[in-house]
């Protein structure tokens, strides 16, 4: 028993965090925002060379996977410099083909080597418009759909939902059961380091902005409800990597609630701290603020994962 | 990381798991807060003393097992699986030994451990003044020096089980000219002792929960001053962080409690309008189960729990009132019934934000010295 990252495993979300902040996140996910994906993709291709996508994929399809904990790691780094695109749900595509050789051998190294960003449809398609490959969970059985179409915009401007077409390709009978477990461990993760960047960003704001002659931050009201956002996230850390290690409904499902709604609470908290400043699209908080709220319904909103917490039928 | 325990610490959870099997009375023990209850929870710290199972992180020499903080955590998730009556000794065992542990004498470990290790003698609490609540720098109980110890004058109150417990521990000023922080001694005095009257406090359900002691005079031999005369603060402070941090409320008993509410709400028949809440308990005890294990392993490797305690207690104490708030809305108009488990639970629940150091004294802790943001007007 020793419930710690490892020293590799730090190293690895610190060479991520290097990677990611040199990478001006904010503005380009300003330009994926209005449809320019190239910078985007340049950097796609720099998390996959570091290994991310490779994580869910097995050695066997040229990744290094299944490997939940670092997958964690990575995840909360993506979500704290809030890296766009379909990350999670590249993460589900090679979580749902991974028990078929074909089309796995086909697929999966492309996905693993950050060459092909696949999107899964549940049923909305997050960035349909920019996946190299749709999948559609349709009647218990995974498609590989001729593309989308009805594209409209989510809570979260760096986020374009579709739906995706009929027909095309049968790639599998079943959607194994187990593969939204990727997809909720991913977003569990992601949501608490969208979390922490926004707590961090609010704790420096409050510390600089003087009204009354003192810094906001010397207030109580506004420190204790950064103490009470602290608290929640650092709660809901150890239940993420908890459910990485086990990997199980319940587990995995507790981890999305706490993060999720730790993150969501945190946003309200930064955007309530920052005052008007906050409220505005040009300030970056607001890359953080919106995919809190995004985050927190994808992949199994609060109550149907309260629910599998529970073993209770839906 | 791991989350796996080893084979001897597992067979060591086999062992605390057989023999609270065969111990752990069959009825529920009379409420602790009341004399009747004190005095059956003293035979059962008694029984646990005897098979060596009240202490089991102590040294052997005192009574334990030397069993480590994991082994420690394991037992008390057995305990409270096993249902196991509250314990009587608490502050005694998870405030003054730690004390003495880090402070003490060897002559003061090995008088006063072993017979708090059988529950012979109790231990009370004695920080709170009147005057002195968050604000505990304050406190204007004196200790004045006298031949061969010190003389202790003044009023302390809100000391836990005071009215049925044997001896307490507490600050008095020793130095009136020092600094707050300054001048202050720690030491242990008798609760029968000639100048100390004791008046049980009720509590919101009427049970003598705590009570006021006022001091007169009393005598206190210099063997039962702890560390230097003056150092009271830094000494106090310097364990405070127990009280708060790992060894109050251990993960165990918030696991148990989370077990029983989703019983109680499969036995209502799995109403939805609280299912989410019910949900919430189950997540947050597995949240502080794992943050605590994160935190022992931390504390394992030579970190020190530091301010991390301070979320430690705020999550336990607000964790705790929505858990049995929950449990009596289950409940619904039996939740009103005083004499259930539920109810005393709900209770005790209710001084969590309040003792073992305010939670907005907490929150205070947790913006300034692990947000690093300014101090302000207190
Ligand atoms: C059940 C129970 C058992 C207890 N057992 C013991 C015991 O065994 N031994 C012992 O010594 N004491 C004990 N206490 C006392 C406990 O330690 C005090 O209640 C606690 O320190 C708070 O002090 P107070 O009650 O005087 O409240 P106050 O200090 O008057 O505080 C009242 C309210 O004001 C708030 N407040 C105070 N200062 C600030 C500030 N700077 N910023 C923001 N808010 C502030 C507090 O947070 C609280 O909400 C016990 C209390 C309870 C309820």
């Amino acid at each position: 028993m020793r419930f710690l990252l490892t020293e590799e495993q730090r190293a690895f979300a610190r060479s991520l965090d290097a990677l990611l902040a040199a990478a001006d996140t904010p503005s380009l996910v300003r330009s994926w925002s209005a449809g320019d994906t190239t910078a985007g993709r340049a950097l796609w291709s720099r998390i996959a060379e570091a290994g991310v996508f490779a994580l869910a994929v097995p050695e066997e399809f040229e990744g290094v996977g299944p490997l939940p904990v670092e997958l964690g790691v990575a995840f909360v780094e993506l979500g704290r410099h809030a890296v766009p695109g379909p990350l999670v749900e590249t993460v589900l595509a090679a979580a749902l083909l991974s028990g078929r050789p074909e089309p796995a051998g086909r697929l999966l190294p492309q996905l693993a080597s950050g060459k092909a960003l696949a999107t899964v449809g549940a049923p909305y398609a997050l960035d349909a418009d920019t996946a190299d490959l749709v999948l559609a969970l349709r009647d218990g059985q995974v498609w590989r759909a001729p593309g989308a179409r009805n594209i409209r915009p989510s809570l979260d401007p760096a986020r374009r939902l579709a739906t995706p077409l009929p027909g095309g390709e049968l790639l599998s009978p079943v959607i194994p059961p187990e593969a939204v477990l990727w997809a909720r461990l991913a977003t569990a993760a992601q949501a608490l380091g969208v979390g922490l960047a926004l707590l961090d960003r609010t704790v420096a704001h409050v510390g600089q902005r003087v009204q009354f002659g003192v810094p906001t931050g010397s207030f109580q009201a506004v420190k204790h409800r950064l103490a009470d956002a602290r608290t929640a996230l650092e709660f809901a850390r150890p239940l993420l990597f908890g459910a990485a290690l086990s990997m199980t409904p319940a587990d995995v499902a507790a981890a999305k609630v706490a993060a999720c709604e730790a993150a969501y609470a945190t946003a309200r908290t930064a955007l309530q701290l920052h005052g008007a400043i906050g409220y505005t699209a040009e300030y970056d908080l607001s890359l953080w603020l919106t995919k809190a709220r995004a985050l927190r319904t994808a992949w199994g909103g609060p109550a149907e994962c309260r629910a599998v917490v529970l073993g209770a039928p839906r | 990381m791991d989350l796996t325990h080893s084979p001897a610490d597992e067979a060591f959870r086999a062992e605390a798991r057989a023999w609270l099997a065969s111990h752990v009375p069959a009825a529920p023990l009379p409420s602790l807060e009341t004399e009747e209850g004190f005095a059956a929870h003293r035979t059962w710290e008694a029984e646990l003393a005897a098979d060596r199972w009240s202490v089991v992180s102590w040294p052997a020499e005192y009574g334990g097992r030397d069993a480590g903080l994991m082994r420690w955590l394991i037992f008390e998730e057995e305990y409270y699986a096993a249902r196991a009556p509250g314990r009587v000794s608490q502050n005694g065992i998870h405030l003054l030994a730690p004390t003495l542990f880090d402070h003490g004498t060897e002559e003061q470990r090995s008088r006063v451990l072993p017979p708090m290790a059988r529950g012979e003698v109790v231990w009370a609490q004695a920080w709170s003044e009147p005057e002195a609540g968050s604000d505990l720098a304050s406190l204007r109980s004196r200790a004045v020096r006298t031949d061969g110890g010190w003389c202790l004058s003044g009023q302390k109150t809100w000391s836990s089980r005071a009215a049925f417990a044997d001896r307490a521990f507490g600050l008095f000023r020793s130095e009136p000219e020092a600094p707050r922080h300054q001048g202050l001694i720690y030491l242990m005095f008798d609760l029968r002792a000639p100048g100390v009257t004791v008046r049980p406090i009720h509590r919101l359900d009427g049970k003598p929960a705590f009570a006021e002691l006022f001091l007169d005079e009393v005598f206190v031999p210099d063997e039962d001053v702890i560390g230097e005369p003056g150092e009271g603060w830094r000494i106090a402070m310097s364990t405070a962080g127990n009280e708060r941090g790992l060894t109050l409320r251990s993960p165990g008993r918030y696991l148990a409690a989370a077990d029983r509410l989703v019983e109680l709400w499969r036995e209502r028949g799995c109403p939805v309008r609280v299912q989410d809440r019910v949900a919430d308990a189950v997540i947050g005890a597995r949240a502080y189960q794992l943050f605590t294990y994160a935190g022992a392993s931390r504390f394992l490797q030579g970190e020190p729990l530091g301010p991390e305690s301070s979320m430690n207690k705020v999550f336990w104490s607000e964790y705790d009132i929505a858990l049995h708030e929950t449990a009596l809305d289950l409940l619904g108009e039996e939740g009103e019934l005083a004499d259930t488990d539920w109810a005393e639970g709900y209770v005790f629940s209710l001084a969590g934000p309040l003792y073992a150091g305010a939670n907005e004294i907490q929150r205070d802790i947790i913006a300034e010295r692990l947000l690093g943001l300014p101090k302000g007007r207190r």
